[in-house]
């Protein structure tokens, strides 16, 4: 490294052809002896970053050096030995670096993306995030676990009601609590219609993306009609804080039945609408066909799940393999696409929303009766109407609210089925009333990273459609 | 940290395998999950041989600061196996004064955001990794905040820039 690379694109002036160079012994130790230098420069008490000439403003973030062999591969997405972009040779021609975001309309968010460009071909990609980090899983642990739903159900703001159901089915299972059968059923109906309103609002984005301006008004305005059903049941179009450790936080409202069915109705006439205007629209095909691609076994190593890795032709649903909330006695088919492009993640979704709504419709016809929360009056709050006649009841109200209720140590994985993939949370108590640690596998999260993995040798016009296809969302990435 | 050992769904051979092969690997079952508590230096050779079982979807890398245990720092890696559905987590200590742990990315390539993450965050040092560098927090943060020792509250938000101001 005679000279420094340029402040603008990260570059090195040209990038070295690999026969004079020798290869590193470790690329590992290497990329830590460069890391290092940046720590030393801080942590020795400087007031002032020094500027060695190798940083952008933006530190250390910059597309690595053309002989970080390992580094380049994860880069390129030939890291997984089947991969198709393996043949994918390094061209000897000027190439440039161009940075997609993080304030481009196209990125769903501030998603940074770093593109390095052989003419109009991708050479490699490097996704940059944590413009929206906001430590979260460090708040979680200064709240109560009474208090966590309201914090985990603004992370993924497009799916709150997965949040706040992983969320919960963790602090059940360290409390080792049962749930009453109707609380049950009105998360899985809850999350349902979120699924379908999740997907209604990326067929809109991605059909934006993509040019079908009609697309963003029809999805937008199915998606209202669930969310104003989403409102009349929890007071809120988003983050609702509905689903609690312990069951949920009110019971449905008048007259949800009938909501329920103009959601379908609704819902599945735009559906419809929406296969007419794009699945056999000849430009919609040209940008949506082999774009994207992700192999099977991509996904497994890079634990992409949910719709993206079901269009690879996983065939595997958490809802199926790991049933949560009693969603094992309803009848649902998990649609699977073998080609893993942007069509058929289309495909996917669409049905899921099919799935989705059936499954609403046979909570709807077969809703038991009985709480909607548990009884388990050390989770539970007493009811309203008890606080005006008992001391007791109030003094009890009071603690849980301020204190909170004590969980048992341990520590727990649990998982539901996200519109974006497996939604993880895994929760450490200390026996505590707050978590000693919460941490939240974000389905988008992984999907992201693999995003090298789709886009590396394809043309630059095709970053949008398949950054478009994977959803990702930047507040359950960031966290 | 005491967990009640449970029965789980149904235990089945992949388990067995790998208890068979690795004799430093401790099983248990902890609210109804198989969870494996596994030697730093074996973590690697572990994971291997958990994906030729069959646990072949990486799911998640993160990491614990339990302060006051020794070990200080957990490393934490769930993995899954979708036919049959089980899931493994794997737990490794790491000690406080040498927060350095194997890298996985070279069975999965996946965990390369998760162990930058956890690095980021805890400073734990992923031996092998080939760009560790952070990931949320911006590249000249100092300190690791999820570490319990990080002050939280009434302490000045760093912000790039703000030392050219005094």
């Amino acid at each position: 490294m005679s000279k420094p690379p340029d402040s603008v694109t990260g570059d090195t002036e040209a990038p070295p052809t690999g026969a004079e160079q020798a290869p590193p012994e470790s690329p590992g130790d290497q990329g830590r002896a460069k890391r290092r230098v940046v720590h030393d420069l801080w942590l020795s008490g400087t007031e002032a970053p020094v500027d060695t000439g190798r940083f952008t403003d933006e530190g250390a973030q910059e597309m690595l050096l053309e002989e970080e062999a390992a580094v380049l591969a994860g880069q390129r997405g030939t890291l997984v030995v089947d991969d198709y972009a393996a043949g994918v040779e390094p061209s000897t021609e000027q190439t440039q670096i161009v940075n997609m975001g993080p304030q481009h309309p196209a990125t769903h968010g501030v998603l940074r993306l770093q593109v390095e460009l052989d003419g109009e071909t991708i050479r490699r990609v490097k996704p940059i995030i944590g413009y929206l980090h906001t430590g979260m899983e460090r708040t979680g642990e200064a709240l109560t676990f009474m208090q966590g739903p309201t914090n985990v159900t603004r992370m993924d703001y497009l799916s709150p009601f997965h949040n706040e159901l992983a969320f919960s089915l963790a602090v059940e299972r360290l409390l080792g609590l049962e749930i009453p059968p109707r609380a049950q059923a009105i998360r899985v109906l809850m999350t349902e219609l979120n699924r379908v309103a999740s997907h209604l609002l990326w067929a809109a984005t991605t059909g934006l993306d993509l040019g079908a301006l009609s697309m963003m008004i029809y999805g937008w305005r199915e998606r209202e009609a669930v969310l104003a059903f989403f409102e009349k049941t929890t007071g809120l179009r988003m983050n609702h804080n509905y689903i609690r450790p312990g069951g949920v936080a009110a019971d449905l409202p008048d007259g949800w039945e009938e909501d329920v069915a103009a959601i379908e109705e609704t819902v599945l006439a735009g559906l419809a609408d929406y296969e007419g205007l794009l699945m056999e629209n000849p430009i919609f095909i040209e940008r949506t066909h082999g774009v994207g691609v992700i192999t099977p076994e991509e996904c497994l190593a890079y634990g992409v799940t949910g719709p993206l890795a079901r269009a690879s032709g996983i065939d595997f649903d958490l809802r199926k393999a790991f049933p949560y909330s009693g969603i094992e006695q309803y009848e649902f088919d998990v649609p699977t696409t073998e080609h893993g492009d942007v069509y058929d993640r289309f495909i996917v979704r669409f049905e899921e929303i099919r799935q989705s709504l059936r499954i609403a419709r046979q909570v709807a016809e077969t809703m038991p009766l009985g709480d909607y929360r548990s009884e388990d009056r050390k989770v539970t709050p007493p009811p309203r109407a008890r606080l005006d006649q008992s001391m007791e009841a109030l003094i009890h109200h009071f603690k849980i609210f301020t204190e909170g209720f004590k969980v048992p140590a341990g520590e727990v994985y649990e998982a539901v089925e996200s519109p974006r993939g497996e939604l993880g949370m895994y929760l450490v108590s200390s026996g505590g009333a707050k978590p000693w640690r919460l941490h939240v596998r974000g389905p988008s999260f992984a999907n992201v990273q693999a995003l090298p993995v789709m886009l590396t040798g394809s043309l630059i016009a095709d970053t949008i459609s398949a950054l478009a296809s994977v959803d990702p969302v930047m507040g359950d990435v960031d966290r | 940290m005491t967990t009640e050992p449970t029965e789980i769904r149904s235990p089945g051979p992949p388990y067995d395998d790998l208890a068979s092969r690795f004799d430093s690997a401790e099983f248990e079952v902890s609210h109804g999950q198989v969870v494996v508590r596994v030697p730093r230096e074996d973590l690697v050779g572990f994971v291997d041989a958990a994906k030729d079982a069959g646990f072949r979807m990486f799911i998640d890398l993160c990491g614990v600061d339990y302060l006051d245990r020794d070990p200080r720092f957990e490393v934490v890696v769930n993995l899954l196996s979708l036919e049959p559905p089980r899931r493994i987590r794997i737990l490794v200590g790491v000690p406080g004064d040498d927060p350095t742990a194997p890298s996985i990315t070279g069975v999965f390539p996946g965990a390369d955001f998760y162990e930058r993450e956890t690095f980021d965050l805890f400073g734990i040092e992923f031996e092998g990794h080939p760009d560790l560098t952070r990931i949320l927090l911006p590249d000249d943060w100092v300190g690791f905040p999820l570490r319990k020792d990080a002050p939280i509250g009434s302490v000045p938000v760093q912000f790039k820039g703000s030392n050219k101001v005094s």
